[in-house]
């Protein structure tokens, strides 16, 4: 792909740019014209980027579809069937706009939620000290497209020591053919507080759009959250997304990301345990077919002592798909007694299916615990045996067994009616007849 | 138990097999019939487990000679699936892991598709469920069983016990023992004898297959055979356990004729 097309590419998209002065406040519009700046000055990747090896999103080139414009006309019995029995609360966004028609919020008193814009004023300066100070646009023209385009967002604040025992749910719901969105999350967890969010991608018809969409998460000293991302776009979409995570003193994240659908989709996952004794727990399950792409990335910096880290990253590859996964973990000099495991199973179902994996340990303190592995195949024999010999035949097993292997991941997520559903999804693409 | 007119259930005749070209098992002859109990002994690496897995039918190991009966049929045709279904039943020595599968969905499966093979009444999970609870109790094993991830962080006794749990729901008619006392504690050897007693009756049979005489004071043998090198060396009662015990297994190298007077 030439240089010319690229930046032809994104000088396009920025067709579409504009302040819109009325609605923001200055150090806003500073943030996305700090971000269009460094878009102006990048290029889309290309598999000569190191980052960017195994993927080629060259096909986006030719795609430079325009920003989504807001669409009104969805009912509630259009999408209910994407709701979820335990979220009390909703957040709906179609095609990147905040719907409030579609959303329900019932813990407004608790904590602060809602779409971004209306907080402006009332949250402007804890928004202006969060805001686009994790997910980094200096080198990443995706994060700095999102940014530069930055207006609707999903905005969740859990005050101190507060614990919301329900799941909030994100609902990103794409109905447009050719157009982008640029979804936008910010949670914030004040200490000691506690949260679960699950961060959903869905489409309502198979169509062929782009989700460009940003993360950041920021705990405080002590707080917990869970973070459950499922992206089941549609598989002609493209979808590229960042999350960004600061961890404080002895707080605690817990990850399970789900890729599913798009045609390519890239997911870059950074979280950095900023102080003493944070943990986090990252798990991340691909499952896909045909002649999908999905590539995972993911970083995980140790920057104090006593830290904890476990990540498992599976993949199911069918067909022509191809999976990548990028494991990287740094332990700093000061990040002694870290403890970092990291572990890449990778399950291929056809001999045309591809994996890239790719562990990354940068280790600059001496005293501590690191273990990580990857492992690329087909299913155990042994272990096909074992369900043989209780009268299951080859294919019974062979099916189990893959199943098992995904619904591994799925069964950590703490939501029970989510997890039903996506054991379903796992049990219809791994089961050969 | 051993009656002169009970039915052979397995007669196995100069059974040779190998496995990546080496030969394990150089022609073993065992015939076992309805009611029995029968111990294998053997020091590790005779060949006990090939044994097992060769008659359960694992593809790793090519069978070069000799033939194997079950219940009148020629079991070396039949794909491990069909053994099974057949009545053949193996508790491994170790038991697969497998996360991501609750305990109760792979029991159920296991059980419904032995069940629809024979032709009986498979069941749905309310149903399974109090039927397994049931079965459980013969094990002592706790209500949570059902809920995890097939042995995934079991303790060894846990996994042996969840194997004889398979062996109850599947009610087969040749059970295959593969040290089922190794790793257990005393408690858990009685409870897992106990159990497999109560397994035993007069239509079916079980090889016990061990390397300590122990299991055999709470399981009692009707054959000891002990296995060298790939052979049966030695068969004789339940006396010839104590005997391996008290002089070891360099005595059946001076002794190795059959230690006659048993045999059915
Ligand atoms: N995959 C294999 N390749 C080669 N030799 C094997 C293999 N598996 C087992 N063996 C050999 O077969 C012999 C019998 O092993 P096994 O049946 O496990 O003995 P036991 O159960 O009596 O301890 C041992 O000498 C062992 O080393
Ligand atoms: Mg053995």
């Amino acid at each position: 792909m030439s240089e010319i097309v690229n930046t032809d590419y994104l000088q396009c998209l920025l067709k579409s740019w504009s302040v819109k002065s009325a609605e923001s406040q200055s150090w806003l519009n500073q943030l996305r014209a700090q971000a269009i700046d460094r878009v102006s000055t990048q290029k889309l990747p290309t598999r000569r980027d190191e980052e960017w090896r195994f993927t080629d999103i060259s096909p986006l080139a030719r795609l430079p579809y325009q920003s989504s414009q807001p669409q009104y006309d969805l009912q509630l019995h259009d999408i209910e069937h994407l709701f979820l029995d335990e979220a009390k609360n909703r957040l709906v966004f179609i095609d990147g706009h905040y719907s409030p028609q579609l959303s329900t919020i019932t813990d407004d008193k608790a904590l602060v939620i809602g779409n971004l814009p209306e907080f402006l004023s009332a949250e402007g300066s804890i928004l202006q000290s969060h805001l686009g100070q994790y997910a980094q646009f200096d080198d990443n023209v995706f994060t700095a497209l999102n940014t530069a385009f930055l207006r609707d967002g999903a905005l969740i604040h859990v005050p101190k020591n507060i614990l919301i025992a329900e799941p909030i749910h994100l609902l990103f719901i794409a109905t447009q053919n050719e157009v982008t969105s640029y979804p936008r999350c910010l949670l914030i967890g004040e200490t000691g507080s506690q949260v679960t969010i699950i961060e959903d991608y869905v489409a309502l018809q198979q169509a062929a759009y782009i989700t460009n969409s940003v993360t950041e998460i920021s705990l405080a000293a002590s707080a917990h959250a869970s973070h459950i991302r499922i992206q089941r776009e549609s598989t002609q979409a493209f979808h590229l997304a960042n999350c960004a995570v600061s961890l404080a003193h002895a707080s605690n994240y817990q990850s399970v990301s789900i890729s599913l659908g798009s045609q390519i989709s890239r997911y870059n996952l950074d979280v950095r345990l900023t102080d003493e004794a944070a943990e986090c727990v990252i798990d991340g399950l691909t499952l896909i077919s045909d002649r999908q792409l999905a590539d995972t990335h993911t970083c995980i910096d140790h920057l104090k002592p006593n830290g904890t880290s476990h990540q498992q990253h599976k993949c199911i590859v069918d067909d022509a798909a191809h999976a990548v996964f990028n494991g990287k973990i740094i332990v700093r000099p000061h990040a002694q007694r870290t403890n970092s495991s990291q572990s890449s199973r990778n399950l291929l179902l056809s001999r045309a299916a591809q994996i890239d994996t790719k562990p990354q340990l940068e280790i600059f303190a001496d005293d501590v615990k690191c273990a990580h592995g990857a492992t690329v195949g087909q299913l155990d024999p042994e272990e096909i045996f074992y369900l043989e010999s209780r009268g299951l035949s080859e294919m019974a097993a062979r099916n189990l067994l893959t199943y098992a292997f995904g619904a591994e991941i799925i069964s950590r997520i703490p939501v029970t009616s989510l997890k039903r559903q996506l054991e379903q999804t796992v049990l219809n693409q791994t089961q050969s007849k | 138990m051993i009656d002169k007119n009970s039915t052979t259930i397995l007669s196995v005749q100069g059974l040779r097999a190998s496995i990546n070209g080496t030969e394990i098992l150089k022609g073993i002859d065992l015939t076992v019939k309805s009611g029995e109990i029968h111990a294998i002994m053997g020091l590790n690496g005779s060949g006990k487990s090939t044994f097992a897995k060769v008659l359960a039918g694992h593809s790793a190991y090519e069978v070069t000679g000799g033939s194997v009966q079950f219940e009148g049929k020629n079991l070396l045709e039949l794909p491990p699936e069909e053994r099974a279904r057949a009545g053949l039943f193996l508790a491994f020595q170790y038991p697969i892991e497998i996360p991501g599968v609750a305990n109760t969905q792979f029991l159920r499966l296991a059980y419904n598709t032995v069940q629809a093979q024979r032709g009986k009444e498979e069941l749905d999970p309310l149903e399974f469920d109090d039927f397994v609870r049931e079965k459980m109790k013969l094990l002592e094993m706790k209500p949570d069983f059902l809920e995890r991830s097939v042995n995934e962080g079991f303790s060894g006794g846990e996994k042996k016990r969840n194997e004889i749990l398979q062996m109850a729901l599947l009610e087969p008619r040749l059970s295959i023992l593969d040290e089922t006392d190794s790793g257990l504690d005393i408690d858990a050897l009685k409870i897992v004898a106990n159990g497999v007693n109560q397994l035993a009756n007069k239509n079916n049979a079980t090889i016990l297959v061990t390397h300590y005489q122990r299991l055999l004071n709470y399981i009692v043998p009707d054959f000891v055979h002990v296995m060298q090198a790939g052979r049966i060396v030695m068969t004789g009662g339940k006396e010839l356990a104590l005997e391996l015990e008290t002089r070891g297994y360099d005595w059946i190298n001076t002794n190795k004729q059959s230690v006659a007077g048993v045999t059915a």
